[in-house]
């Protein structure tokens, strides 16, 4: 049995997290919060430079031919390091929807920009308070015209390009929507984490590209995405866990370490639990998605479901553990808290995604 | 990243298929599995696939070969380990022999001692038990109080040790005392092999929550043990216990009752509110927790069978599986019997029916949380052990045994 990452997998993702804590990924997610800017331009520039944007690109489109096994180890350590760039969008979603897709002449059109970074393409999807689905999207396509608005649209407000999930009759598919299009207004939205920037783009009579999917594709791609997602989550739980650790062993209060009352170890232990059971599923996750596996439903929403209740877990306990300090604006806790609900929302609330593992265990269940 | 075995590794898979399919037969399905009709008859099943096992080379697999054993690598064992539970086999009562006994045996005994105990240990014709928990130290180990006190070269035991499995029917026992109480608590302790069947050991069994009987409290009145059946230097019981409590903490894995599949089954059978219950949302949103729970830890299981099939130490992650799998398994009990709405609360003693499986659960799940290490102690091992956390501020350290407070219990 096999069931790791490869010497080389591991030392790309060694190489990974040593770059972005020289390049202080943290203080720059911290740097956008607090500033004007959507992203880190420069940092994003580097990351590019460094290849990773290429990595599950083939080589015919520009890329580096690498697989998915690559692009979760650095998906886990840009999670660790909340690196304030569009990489999950670009790459997760918007380079997936087309890799994955069957339109040709899109791959050759869109993929060679994205592995260079020239291109940032973003997943324009929800469109109200409640879960999309392929009944309640009232976004539509018609004669080649997209109208609609999308929310909370990551990355939206820097994207060069859109995929977008509409109605075409009774059809929900995706279509692709160039942002400097006719008809296209983008409104900067606040949120909770500000390290990552989001908007409302609104299409009127747009016109745009048909990317010959239906809802299953949009499924997929949700899926393929979540064990993606699922690694940056795994990623930010643990550096959560480490600093909780760091911090209590260095607090003294009542003349000793606060790490060596049984109140802080047992919340580690907790940590250490919620992580392990994570990145166990996350090694699921990404060996489904590598072997286009028929068991990736149920191992993307596992790995998501697990990868998020781990954040959850750790981002909130790490917090309690550096106690009012953990409060402070100054202390990087509520950056990770903040990522941490942002990753859980952008595709899709745990509940749903509960549903959906319990979905496809009846699906497999009934063959 | 694949599931696939290394060629070595296939090559020994076919061989330990092939022996079990020729010798035990192939279980029915997955809940099909041995049962023994009495404690008395399963001793004998027991006894006899182990001489089988033995005769074919198969018998304790990690132990050298001049004791009876194979001298496997860890992955082989893992294969081993896979391949038999596709057999309907007995198993039980010996696991505390070979697995704790035997090893430290091998470590502190004689040469003359590991001929005359360990081969009768692999053949299973001698059983063994761990006399090591007393009332007043279950967690706190290293806290007995049985008393040990040398006169020429016989020592004299008094006391009593409790939660020993299998004291009733076992051939011979390890031991821990406590040798000299005027020391620091986990230097007075000194280190025995016994003959379960000396003059002055009293075995009562303990009734647990669920009714049954699987431990006994063992009583020690005058007992002599010739010096020569000390294991390590008087006063060095507690690193020779460390020896057998690593070994204890690696065998305790999952927990067995009803799991996610059985939860799933049955909410897809069972009405609820006038539908199906897996159509219940808050049922849902369980299943897919246990199911998460479950997956995680089977998939910890293959990153350790991954490490170790390339010869390396498996990672911190096993260390999960029973906290995880004891708390998975009590909520999934109660969830079988709430099922039941309130007809949960009738007892069903019919054997192998669904209701008795969750009740089963409902019962063992609190022992298991406590059995090996509680869930607590647990929690304090990882913090310190994987986690590099300090020992929590100790009210005895330092002190002699015999002025540690007790609470006078």
């Amino acid at each position: 049995m096999n069931f790791e990452f490869s010497a080389d997998q591991m030392q790309l993702k060694d190489i990974a997290r040593k770059f972005l804590e020289k390049e202080e990924a943290v203080k720059r997610a911290r740097n956008v919060l607090e500033g004007e800017n959507s992203y880190d331009e420069n940092l994003w520039s580097q990351i590019i430079e460094m290849g990773f944007t290429a990595t599950a690109i083939p080589e015919e489109y520009g890329g580096l031919g690498l697989g998915y096994l690559e692009l979760c180890v650095i998906a886990e350590e840009l999670g660790r390091s909340l690196a304030p760039t569009p990489f999950s969008s670009s790459v997760y979603l918007a380079t997936e929807a087309i890799l994955n897709g069957n339109d040709e002449s899109a791959k050759e059109t869109f993929l060679p920009g994205l592995a260079s970074g020239e291109k940032i393409g973003s997943f324009a999807h929800s469109e109200s308070n409640t879960s999309p689905t392929e009944a309640n999207i009232t976004c539509s396509y018609q004669d080649g015209k997209l109208s609609g608005t999308k929310i909370a649209v990551v990355d939206g407000d820097i994207a060069n390009f859109f995929v977008v999930s509409a109605k075409n009759g009774s059809s929900v598919g995706l279509y692709l929507v160039d942002a400097s299009s006719e008809g296209v207004a983008v409104t900067e939205q606040s949120t909770l984490d500000p390290s990552r920037s989001h908007a409302s783009v609104t299409f009127n009579n747009t016109p745009c590209t048909e990317l010959k999917s239906d809802w299953s594709d949009v499924l997929n791609l949700l899926d393929r995405a979540a064990v993606l997602f699922s690694f940056e989550q795994l990623g930010g739980a643990e550096a959560c866990m480490d600093m909780a650790k760091e911090y209590a062993m260095g607090r003294y209060a009542f003349g000793r370490s606060i790490a060596s009352f049984q109140a802080i170890k047992h919340k580690l232990a907790d940590m250490f639990i919620a992580v392990e059971l994570a990145r166990s599923n996350c090694y699921y996750g990404a060996w489904a998605l590598s072997t286009d596996a028929p068991e990736l439903p149920t191992a993307a929403a596992t790995a998501r479901v697990s990868a998020s209740q781990a954040y959850h877990e750790c981002s909130k306990e790490n917090i309690q553990t550096h106690g009012g300090m953990g409060f402070t604006w100054e202390f990087d806790c509520h950056l990770y808290y903040r990522r941490c609900r942002q990753l859980a929302a952008n595709i899709g609330s745990q509940a749903v995604w509960k549903d959906k593992l319990i979905s496809s265990l009846e699906r497999a269940n009934q063959i | 990243m694949d599931f696939n075995d290394t060629p070595e590794e296939a090559k020994f898979r076919k061989e330990a298929y092939d022996w079990l399919k020729d010798n035990a037969p192939l279980k029915e399905g997955p809940k099909d599995s041995w049962r023994a009709s009495s404690e008395e008859e399963g001793l004998k099943e027991v006894k006899k696939w182990q001489k089988k096992l033995h005769e074919g080379g198969w018998a304790c697999l990690h132990w050298p070969k001049e004791y009876g054993g194979r001298e496997s690598t860890p992955i082989e064992r893992v294969i081993w380990g896979q391949e038999v539970s596709k057999f309907k086999v007995p198993g039980g009562y010996l696991e505390i022999g070979q697995g704790m006994a035997g090893p430290v045996m091998m470590m502190y005994a004689t040469d003359e001692q590991k001929e005359r105990y360990l081969p009768p240990l692999a053949t299973g014709e001698e059983i063994w038990c761990q006399l090591f928990s007393e009332p007043a130290a279950g967690s706190d180990v290293a806290g007995i109080k049985t008393k040990a006190e040398l006169d020429g070269d016989t020592w004299t035991i008094n006391g009593q040790k409790v939660w020993t499995s299998g004291a009733h029917f076992s051939d011979y026992g390890i031991l821990v005392t406590r040798s000299d109480p005027t020391v620091a608590k986990h230097k007075g302790l000194t280190f025995f092999f016994v003959d379960m069947k000396s003059p002055g050991i009293e075995v009562k069994p303990i009734k647990q929550i669920s009714g049954g009987a699987n431990f006994n409290e063992v009583y020690f009145t005058d007992v002599k043990i010739p010096d020569s059946q000390r294991l390590g230097a008087v006063g060095d019981g507690w690193k020779v216990s460390l020896t057998t409590l690593m070994n204890e903490r690696l065998a305790v894995g999952d927990a067995s009752g009803p799991d996610f599949e059985e939860a799933f089954s049955l909410a897809r059978g069972q009405d609820l509110n006038g539908k199906l219950a897996i159509e219940n949302d808050a049922v849902r949103e369980k299943l897919a927790d246990w199911y998460c729970q479950q997956s995680g830890l089977k998939y910890a299981k293959y990153r350790n069978i991954s490490a170790l099939s390339r010869g390396e130490t498996p990672g911190p992650q096993s260390s999960i599986t029973k906290i995880v799998s004891g708390n998975k398994l009590q909520e999934i009990a109660n969830f079988g019997l709430d099922m039941l709405d309130s007809a949960g609360i009738l007892r069903s003693d019919e054997e192998g029916a669904e209701q008795s499986m969750y009740q089963y659960g409902f019962y063992g799940a609190a022992g298991i949380r406590i059995a090996g290490g509680t869930d607590e102690i647990l929690k304090n091992i990882i913090s310190e052990q994987v986690l590099g956390m300090p020992q929590d501020m100790r009210a005895d350290k330092g002190l002699p045994f015999n002025e540690i407070p007790t609470g006078n219990k």
